[in-house]
């Protein structure tokens, strides 16, 4: 058994050198990492839309978001919707809920079109969740009225017997702060979210007088809305 | 020897992370509870923002994970390097600097977590000022080991610091490049990266948090403390070579499994996939050679409580160990992704092999280090017993009702329509979610107890001067 516990060359170095075990250690752990990564930010192939450019919305970057219209394309979110999100976020929704519809015959009759990349590249974070312990939101918008969304998230069980989900009462009585809105579209600005000065305008105005609840029902009723996909046409390999 | 560890080594460093590892153990344990009652019985959220299930649950996981998790690998970590180098920490200001600062961000997470302070990245919660704290704390630890290792008195290095040094290196990685986020407030930020490339760069540091944190470094507390404890060397010396290189090499990959299906580029997750399942190899390695320490020495297990937990840990580790590359498999995993399957799996993980090789390792340090015996032995083999049967439900629990919601969700009646709505799906889960929480219940009794035991042993430490003995003991050797 002597030769079992003898270390031997590459092997011998790394257990007699602490600093050649640091650096082999870091060389082995960084492969997978890079190797899986990397690619994602320069290969085409990785967004639908560098094939199928009309599921973005032309506008994006050059005229306000207040020009948009339902199905003109992919496209940020507007202040309203921001201010959702965060809400959203704060919450831990995505605990519950995932933003991620796989394409299988059930969640396309579930949930609908399966989820494409281009549709969440303006979400920083991403917002896929891993866990449904709730139903899928990706495709929500339009489905429920927005009495509906007002009525489930003070008291999700007045509309869904069975819904074991918090209620969110506190919601109501927040009022949002534009300003606040306004500096957190400025700082998705700098991490690459193209905004324009009139949207930075829009915020204080759209914001004005809103709720946290006004804002996760506008968020929620644009989730999945933003471009039309054709069911004929492979998004995806 | 005692006595002379005690001049020679810092363990008080050691006593203080073993000592709050096991009051985490039982606060990260009743947050879980708590939240899995509230997924049983959710009048339990109050309709309190701070008690909702969705501000509570990132507070049971960092609880858990770094807090219970990092106490414990900063205790075993600090004690193993300085035992196995034959020398001092390499600075005991530094040490002291990681056990006030670590324990300053728990702190900071108890707060700010159940005010919806959060930047939504499943494990990596904390928003970017506490991120800052942990990248600073964190290389203390890693600088402090490295720098112990390098003063050693031992030619070769042991195994056991292969597997905490990979740790901490990876980990640096991972907590820097997923934490990147530009601040827009003191506490609020948005990650730099979004979307798809957000996506894996997230599951790169989810799976990682749990092949290296949870894996790797308890795989060092493995190496240590079960040969240790079985008062044997570890069975295969080539084996742990393999097992060390294959591991650190491998688990980087799997972080793509976790998004199968997804609007991830197909190539990436059949990847991980790929390496998830090639990783049952390495793991079963480690796991052998851990459970074959012991052979020869079987008829200790009868006896020795601690190692008990060490050895049912290795089981569980064994077992989580093929059923995640199983699930990583496509067609599995298009039936088990979104459901408490996962939550099962990463508990079978979590309650079985990472708390039980740590409580057994806790159990070891702090007899060594308050120089006594455990107050009563009767109680660790309840909270073997406990921690076992009440980690066996919740598995079982999440087994069931994950394949059940799996199952229910996919199922077409005989006109070709769904025959679930997903409401149906949900009143469904709830026997086994109050199972769930019963079986959580249970492991948390027994966490309870071990609290009481370490307590009242620390009591017994005190009331004898066992620490003082030891080092006026040690005093008096080294003037003799």
């Amino acid at each position: 058994m002597s030769e079992n516990t003898e270390s031997k060359g590459l092997q011998n170095w790394a257990e007699t050198n602490i600093w050649a075990l640091v650096l082999l250690t870091a060389i082995v752990v960084s492969i997978g990492g890079i190797v899986e990564i990397v690619p994602l930010f320069f290969m085409k192939s990785t967004f639908e839309h560098n094939k199928y450019p009309e599921i973005v919305w032309a506008g994006v970057g050059k005229r306000p978001l207040a020009e948009w219209k339902t199905g003109d394309g992919i496209r940020p979110n507007r202040p309203l919707e921001v201010a959702g999100r965060d809400v959203y976020i704060r919450e831990g929704c995505y605990l519950c809920h995932s933003q991620m519809i796989r394409p299988f015959r059930d969640e396309k009759e579930r949930y609908g079109h399966y989820s494409l990349a281009s549709e969440s590249m303006f979400d920083h974070p991403f917002q896929w969740g891993s866990k449904r312990t709730g139903p899928d939101l990706a495709r929500v918008g339009g489905k429920y009225s927005d009495v509906w969304h007002r009525k489930h998230l003070r008291a999700p069980r007045s509309v869904v017997p069975e819904s074991v989900m918090p209620n969110y009462p506190w919601l109501e009585g927040n009022i949002l702060d534009p300003e606040a809105i306004e500096s957190h579209m400025r700082g998705l600005a700098t991490v690459g979210v193209p905004y324009t000065e009139a949207d930075f305008a829009a915020a204080l105005e759209e914001t004005k007088g809103k709720t946290e609840l006004d804002a996760v029902v506008a968020y929620l009723q644009v989730l999945g809305t933003m471009a039309k996909l054709d069911d004929s046409k492979a998004y995806r390999e | 020897m005692d006595a002379t560890a005690e001049q020679k080594y810092n363990l008080d460093v050691v006593r203080w992370f073993a000592v709050m590892a096991v009051v985490y153990l039982v606060v990260g344990a009743s947050v879980g509870v708590y939240i899995a009652s509230e997924l049983a019985w959710p009048v339990l959220n109050f309709d309190s923002p701070y008690l909702s299930f969705g501000r509570l649950r990132p507070l049971h996981t960092n609880a858990v994970i770094f807090a219970f998790g990092g106490c414990t690998l900063m205790a075993t970590a600090f004690y193993s390097v300085q035992r196995t180098c034959g020398v001092r920490l390499w600075s005991d200001k530094m040490a002291w600097f990681t056990f006030w600062g670590w324990n300053l961000v728990i702190v900071l997470a108890v707060i700010t977590l159940p005010l919806g302070l959060t930047q939504s990245k499943e494990y990596a919660e904390l928003e970017w000022p506490i991120d800052i704290l942990i990248a600073v704390v964190w290389l203390s630890y890693l600088f402090n080991f490295v720098m112990t290792i390098a003063n050693r008195k031992s030619s070769h290095i042991y195994v056991s610091n292969w597997f905490f040094l990979s740790m901490m290196i990876m980990i640096t990685y991972l907590h820097v490049v997923n934490s990147l986020a530009i601040p827009v407030s003191l506490f609020k930020s948005y990650s730099i990266f979004s979307g798809v490339q957000d996506a894996m760069i997230q599951w790169w540091w989810g799976h990682n948090a749990v092949g290296f944190y949870l894996t790797a470094g308890f795989l060092g507390i493995m190496y240590y403390f079960v040969p240790k404890q079985a008062n044997r060397p570890v069975y295969s010396y080539r084996l742990s070579v393999v097992h060390f290189w294959a591991l650190s090499f491998g688990y980087v990959w799997l972080g793509a499994h976790h998004l199968q299906y997804t609007a991830l580029p197909d190539w990436t997750g059949s990847l991980g996939a790929a390496i998830s399942l090639a990783m049952i190899i390495p793991s079963w390695g480690g796991a052998l050679n851990g459970i074959m320490t012991l052979s020869g020495a079987w008829d200790k297990l009868r006896t020795d409580y601690v190692l008990r937990f060490m050895i049912m840990s290795l089981a569980f580790y064994a077992m989580s160990t093929f059923e995640g590359p199983v699930m990583s498999i496509k067609t599995v995993n298009a039936l088990s992704h979104y459901t408490d399957w996962t939550v099962g799996h990463v508990h079978s993980g979590a309650l079985g092999w990472v708390a039980m090789v740590g409580i057994g390792a806790l159990y070891h340090l702090i007899t060594r280090c308050f120089h006594t015996e455990m107050y009563s032995v009767k109680l660790i083999n309840l909270h073997f017993w406990a921690a076992t049967i009440g980690a066996v439900i919740y598995v079982v629990a999440m087994w069931v009702s994950g394949i059940m919601q799996g199952l229910m969700w996919r199922a077409y009646d005989d006109y070709g329509t769904l025959a679930y709505t997903f409401a149906e799906s949900v009143e469904a889960m709830h026997p086994y979610y109050a199972m769930r929480a019963v079986g959580g219940g249970i492991f948390l009794f027994g966490a309870a107890i071990m609290l009481y035991n370490v307590i009242m042993t620390v009591r017994q430490s005190m009331a004898e001067g066992c620490v003082e003995q030891a080092r006026t003991a040690s005093l008096a050797t080294a003037t003799a």
